[in-house]
């Protein structure tokens, strides 16, 4: 029986393991020195993880008594955040590195993030759902103050500590009420306390708004998104890549796992709660964003805005809908790479900038680089024909045939409006003003090599999106039935 | 529903009773006590002497770490207790269970210790 259940969570369990052993490896040798080591272990145990579930798994499987689900859907979100996660920190390495703020602690810490966020994506009762939500976020407070002799940083890890604690409370608070009023924690009970005949009750309903609140927070969507511009400039950058990646693929799949698993059989009573923050965060995420000047910055309100498309898929509450919000998810991610990849190379006289009016006829000095965040911000945008284009036309086509019409074309009048900025920036590259302290020219391989296999998969992935949509279908079908 | 509600009928009656008891301390400290107060007596008191500066100082960041260190092991008792009372009756897998979350507080305890967490000076 034990035995079973061990079997299903042993990639958590393998990572567990991993992290508490580097853990005491690194203190009792030579501490910091085996960073860099670490980090590409780590990044390696990742990719091992990501290939062992993407290709063992199958069917669905529940461990202890139904409280951990190991089913197509947790295993699409699983090879989504490992392999992000790994990608992210082959990137943060040269840069920790050359600022001094690589302790061996870090990759740990990214490996107990990525524990709670599999936990996350797994969780079929409320307690293991909190269980995997504070593991993940616990770590990330961490890291988001990882640079302890700036103000900035501080402020953001106790910024996103003081408001994580909140939403905490928020959804816990949720949790009780749906445990009171539907007796038991386990989401398969919930959605039979749910669906009863006369409706579901005013006190599981208000337990579920309260819940989505919380988790609302954790994808930065509106109105609960105060915490993101902050947090996303004060944090090293490297840090702000993976915040834009990873946990926003783990609190998506735990958002639809929640309202799906325990709430499947009461669509309408969400479906407008979720519209209508959707709707918020596009609008809020494209207007906000004009007046950033900073790209840090810019990129939290892109990342509020594109949480908002996202949304727009789980709000449909079809199959379809889960399908479009796991390829909008990959194909961000993916967008959200290059991006930072891009990001972490900008730097002038090797201090770091993030002044987008820095990058005047970047262009002209390396135009194989400006190209290739051209093709990200155009997909970033939603400009045909490239990938970002087919993520958002998923969704928007999901909301329409889930009689979401208005919010498909509030949708369409959002993305549009968001493309100002982005074009602003791919303005500044081409026509900018050639400017005397232009950025330096060079980029670390990685970096490079990260930011144009993204670019580049924004392009030929409009052929077949390298099939992961056959992938995305199977996993929703197995979520909403 | 009401069998469920008569047996929270105690709790609610001691609710009543603390809360009126709280009440007339109070009010009785307002209503009876005789007040005569001149500056001496209401000047800051510090163990007889004249207060030495002001209560705001800054705090020695550690102490924070040695009060969360204690929550962890407060909280480690707290699951020990109801662990030890009913060994007879959980399994195995009870005690493993046990045996592995110690396994991984000590392995926290060792990382601060070698970390240099608890010396002082």
């Amino acid at each position: 029986m034990i035995e079973a259940d061990l079997t299903i969570i042993m990639p958590e369990i393998l990572l567990a393991v991993f992290a508490m052993g580097a853990l005491l490896l690194g203190v009792y040798t030579t501490k910091d020195k085996m960073a860099p080591v670490l980090v590409w272990v780590t990044s390696a145990l990742f990719l091992a993880l990501a290939f062992w579930i993407g290709t063992t798994g199958s069917g669905s499987n529940a461990a202890f008594s139904g409280m951990f689900i190991d089913d197509a859907f947790s295993r699409f979100a699983k090879v989504a955040i490992l392999l992000s996660a790994a990608a992210i920190l082959v990137m943060s390495e040269g840069y920790m590195a050359r600022r001094d703020l690589l302790r061996f602690e870090f990759p740990i810490l990214i490996a107990l993030a990525v524990i709670g966020m599999m936990m996350m994506v797994s969780a079929g009762d409320l307690m293991a759902l909190y269980m995997g939500l504070e593991l993940q976020s616990l770590a990330l407070y961490v890291v988001a103050s990882l640079r302890r002799d700036s103000a900035k940083s501080t402020e953001a890890g106790l910024k996103y500590f003081v408001l994580g604690a909140l939403s905490s409370g928020l959804l816990l608070y949720g949790a009780s009420l749906v445990y009171g009023y539907s007796g038991t924690t386990l989401f398969s009970g919930i959605i039979e306390a749910a669906n009863n005949e006369d409706g579901i009750s005013i006190g599981l309903l208000i337990g579920l708004v309260l819940v989505i609140s919380g988790l609302a927070f954790k994808v930065s969507a509106v109105p609960f998104h105060m915490w993101t511009p902050d947090v996303y400039e004060g944090s090293p950058t490297p840090v702000t890549a993976f915040f834009a990646t990873a946990p926003k693929v783990a609190a998506m799949g735990l958002f639809a796992r929640v309202l799906h698993d325990a709430f499947g059989g009461v669509v309408s009573d969400w479906s407008q709660v979720i519209a209508f923050i959707s709707l918020l965060s596009m609008f809020l995420g494209a207007v906000a964003a004009m007046g950033q000047r900073d790209i840090k910055r810019l990129m939290a309100y892109s990342s509020i805005a594109h949480m908002g498309y996202a949304l727009m898929g789980l709000a449909a509450g079809t199959v379809l809908g889960v399908q479009a919000m796991l390829i909008y998810m990959a194909i961000y991610v993916t967008m959200n790479i290059g991006t930072f990849a891009f990001i972490l190379s900008m730097e002038r006289d090797g201090q770091p900038v993030t002044d987008i009016e820095s990058l005047g006829m970047y262009s002209k000095r390396a135009p194989g680089k400006a190209l290739a965040v051209l093709v990200l911000m155009f997909s970033l945008a939603g400009v045909p024909p490239l990938v970002g284009f087919f993520g958002k036309l998923y969704v928007l086509r999901a909301a329409y045939d889930a009689g979401l019409a208005w919010l498909a074309v509030a949708g369409v009048i959002a993305s549009v409006i968001g493309a100002f900025y982005y074009l602003r920036i791919v303005y500044f590259m081409y026509f900018g003003e050639d400017r005397e302290d232009a950025l330096d020219t060079g980029t670390p391989p990685v970096l490079y090599g990260f930011l144009m296999a993204s670019a580049i998969i924004m392009v030929v992935g409009v052929v077949n999106l390298f099939g992961i949509e056959g992938a995305a279908q199977a996993a929703a079908a197995v979520l909403v039935e | 529903m009401d069998d469920l509600l008569r047996e929270y009928l105690p709790i609610l009656v001691f609710l009543g009773i603390a809360i009126a008891l709280g009440l007339v301390l109070i009010l009785a400290a307002v209503i009876v006590a005789v007040r005569n107060p001149d500056p001496e007596k209401v000047s800051a008191y510090e163990c007889g002497f004249n207060a030495f500066d002001d209560a705001r100082m800054k705090f020695d960041v550690r102490f924070y770490l040695v009060a969360i260190l204690f929550i962890i092991f407060d909280l480690e008792i707290a699951f020990l207790f109801p662990w030890a009372v009913s060994f007879q009756d959980i399994s195995m897998t009870g005690f493993w269970s046990m045996m592995v979350f110690l396994g991984v507080l000590t392995i926290g305890f060792a990382y601060e210790w070698k970390k240099g967490a608890l010396e002082w000076e």
